[in-house]
């Protein structure tokens, strides 16, 4: 059989999302020879379809249906219908990332063993470690075109990069360059070098960052193997007597409830998503939701602790200029307690265009204090910080019943709270990014608190025993065989590393589990 | 050009209601809207022409930058006066006038230090009006294309190339 797909063919797998995960994942099998219907929800946009302007580009591409927040975070009193910027598009959030790609260190695979009992925190160790992914890691490296892997170059630095190189260097920092990016260096798998033009975040519109929507996507496509149906709104998961799932329903293109039968449902919606399909397909037999007998689904969600520091200085730095993500130190990623806090982050450097400095800088402020730094603006540099967040059981996403979306499915609601370490973590993290510019001279310097959230994790999370997630080592649900997740919902924790190259590592490594578990029968 | 009409002859209001659609740039140049006298206060649509001058003060209040002149802000704020708003801003400006003369000032724009209109409206922040006009004034100011010069912010890039050769890395001062 080759794409398209008949409703009624039930030995399709179903891939609902198509992201980091779903997109790779939905290539990989197309390319084992495995017939795949990926469902998206959003709809198709590529490079020439991409806006160089933040607002145009946020409506075109941003997750902007209805979710509700609460909880301590600021989010959810700044922006409380928007948790997350995340991307509603066939690519999924890969079109907006900023491309860094990092490893987990190894301690990071076994986060309970390393950091011991946190108050609060519900750690536990992966069931899989370093050793394991290494292979899984030069594949993902590969398949991105990751810079300083592969021997791949680095990409030249830009005017805020040097900013942040001279006063990390000043402060002693050592692990300091531009990055492992999934933004080329030089031309490689038919995709341009980097033109340094900025707008990452907005859609790369010459092609030079990796994403699924131009990459993994049509070439998943061109095997015939692939079917992607865009604007398709998954409604629920389906499941026969025996607890197998069969099917998903649909919300089609022009609003048409549709039923697709599969032999294996792969779901990868992104960390809200994802849990909240699960949860919204709760039945006579599984009440509390799919894959839910451990209580796990939705909870330990993780966002990483994040925060920015934007500095002025006395002279210009045009920070907007090429690649948004230009540079990191990666000095302070380690596990070192005697810091006040377990776990360790990541300063990678960050600017934002006028029109979103203006809303991100300090939510809600207004007056003299405010406007005279966006005054400043073009003598401004800046970085973000990402480092590893505690899960806690009470940081969880569940179903709003009392908020509907178009098709009348309840919400999902994030609830979010700092951990005392996250806080710990974040105040360290804000010092030590004030004194990186403060040694080459900085004005001033705001600590900016974290963004709605790109970096959404551990919804559904990997455990060895069933009791403590929701999902095996291969993603594959402790309750129900042919069910998988296939995102950055299955993160157990969060280490310190963007988790994009992670997700993609986990993605090609569960293609090759359920392609042969296929070949076998056992799926 | 005169004071009267604009390009094609345009009355000011047809021009402000084309310019706040289509953005500042096509007011730029034609010098009747920058003037001092505040002419556009005059041509109001559905506010009282004292409550929208009042709404431009208030709106350089929130977010005050000496070197953009008041157009923007009436760009930022002129989609208020529209019917359907008219009744809530004429409220809100009337519940600010009254915590001015609270504060023992006539009016809200006849209170001449901006660290007493400021102090007037630390005392309404909380109130959905401020809460409103602030907000709106995140993107309706900012997201002028014509302000981002004053900024230095250049914008889209992509046409031009992007910055590989156009000083993406001309720092020369660090």
């Amino acid at each position: 059989m080759s794409a398209p797909f008949d409703l009624n063919d039930d030995t399709v797998v179903v891939i609902i999302g198509t992201g980091a995960g779903g997109g790779v994942l939905a290539n990989e099998l197309a390319q084992k020879g495995v017939s795949v219907v990926a469902l998206e929800a959003g709809g198709r946009y590529l490079p020439d379809d991409y806006i160089n302007d933040e607002w145009d580009s946020f409506g075109q591409l941003a997750w902007t249906d209805p979710r509700t927040t609460s909880g301590d975070w600021r989010v959810a009193k700044d922006f409380s219908g928007l948790p997350a910027w995340i991307v509603k598009a066939v690519g999924g959030t890969t079109i907006h990332w900023a491309g860094a790609s990092l490893r987990f260190q190894e301690h990071e695979w076994k986060a309970k063993t390393a950091y011991g009992d946190v108050l609060g925190a519900n750690l536990l160790d992966w069931p899989i470690d370093a050793a394991e992914m290494a292979p899984w890691y030069d594949l993902a490296e590969d398949k991105l075109k990751v810079t300083r892997t592969g021997g791949r170059d680095g990409l030249p630095g830009n005017n805020n990069f040097k900013v942040f190189e001279a006063g990390a260097k000043a402060l002693g920092y050592e692990e300091v360059h531009t990055g492992r990016m999934a933004i080329n260096s030089a031309e490689y798998d038919d995709r341009l070098p980097c033109q340094q033009t900025g707008f990452c975040f907005q859609g790369c519109k010459w092609g030079a960052k990796w994403s699924a929507a131009y990459t993994d996507i049509p070439r998943g496509e061109a095997t015939g193997n692939l079917e992607v149906r865009d604007n398709s709104h998954v409604a629920r998961i389906l499941h026969d007597d025996s607890g197998k799932v069969t099917g998903v329903e649909y919300f089609d293109k022009d609003g048409n409830l549709q039923l697709q039968k599969a032999r294996i449902v792969c779901v990868a919606g992104n960390s809200f998503e994802s849990p909240r399909l699960l949860l919204n397909s709760a039945s006579p037999m599984f009440p509390d939701g799919l894959a839910n007998s451990s209580g796990q689904v939705g909870r330990n969600y993780m966002r990483h602790m994040t925060g920015s520091v934007y500095a002025v200085f006395d002279k210009p730095v045009r920070m907007w200029r090429g690649t948004t993500m230009a540079g990191i130190v990666q000095d302070e990623a380690r596990h070192d307690p005697s810091r006040g806090f377990v776990g360790g982050f990541e300063l990678e450097t960050l600017s934002l265009g006028l029109p979103f400095m203006a809303a991100f800088l300090d939510p809600g402020a207004w007056g003299r204090e405010f406007t005279s730094a966006l005054d400043e603006y073009e003598n401004m540099a800046g970085l973000w910080i990402v480092g590893e967040d505690m899960p806690q059981e009470t940081n969880r996403v569940t179903l709003n019943h009392d908020v509907k979306d178009r098709w009348g499915l309840p919400v999902a609601n994030v609830n979010f709270s700092d951990h005392p370490n996250d806080r710990a973590m974040r105040d360290y993290a804000y010092r030590k990014g004030a004194e990186i510019y403060d040694a080459v001279g900085a004005t001033r310097t705001f600590p900016t608190p974290p963004y709605p959230s790109t970096h959404n994790l551990g919804t559904n999370r990997m455990s060895e025993k069933a009791r403590d997630g929701v999902v095996n080592k291969w993603g594959q649900t402790h309750d129900i065989a042919n069910l998988f997740i296939s995102d950055g919902s299955q993160f157990t924790t969060g280490a310190a590393e963007n988790p994009t190259l992670t997700i993609v590592a986990l993605a090609i490594r569960q293609a090759d589990h359920i392609a042969r578990q296929m070949s076998s029968g056992e799926l | 050009m005169t004071s009267k009409t604009g390009p094609k002859g345009l009355s000011r209001r047809q021009l402000l209601l084309r310019a706040s659609a289509a953005g500042a740039s096509f007011v730029i140049g034609s010098g009747f809207i920058a003037a001092k006298d505040a002419a556009w206060a005059s041509e109001t649509a559905a506010l009282k022409p004292e409550t929208f001058a009042t709404l431009v003060q208030m709106a350089r209040d929130i977010y005050p930058h000496d070197r953009i002149g008041d157009e923007f802000y009436v760009i930022a704020v002129k989609g208020y006066d529209d019917p359907a708003s008219a009744e809530d801003i004429e409220a809100g400006i009337e519940a600010l006038d009254a915590a001015a003369r609270g504060k023992g000032h006539a009016s809200y724009l006849d209170t001449g230090w901006e660290r007493d209109r400021v102090d007037i409206l630390r005392g309404m922040e909380e109130s959905a009006f401020f809460q409103t006009i602030r907000g709106g004034l995140v993107t309706g100011l900012y997201n002028q294309k014509a302000v981002w010069p004053v900024f230095g912010y250049e914008g889209e890039s992509y046409s031009k190339g992007g910055y590989i050769d156009r000083g993406f890395d001309d720092i020369n001062w660090i």
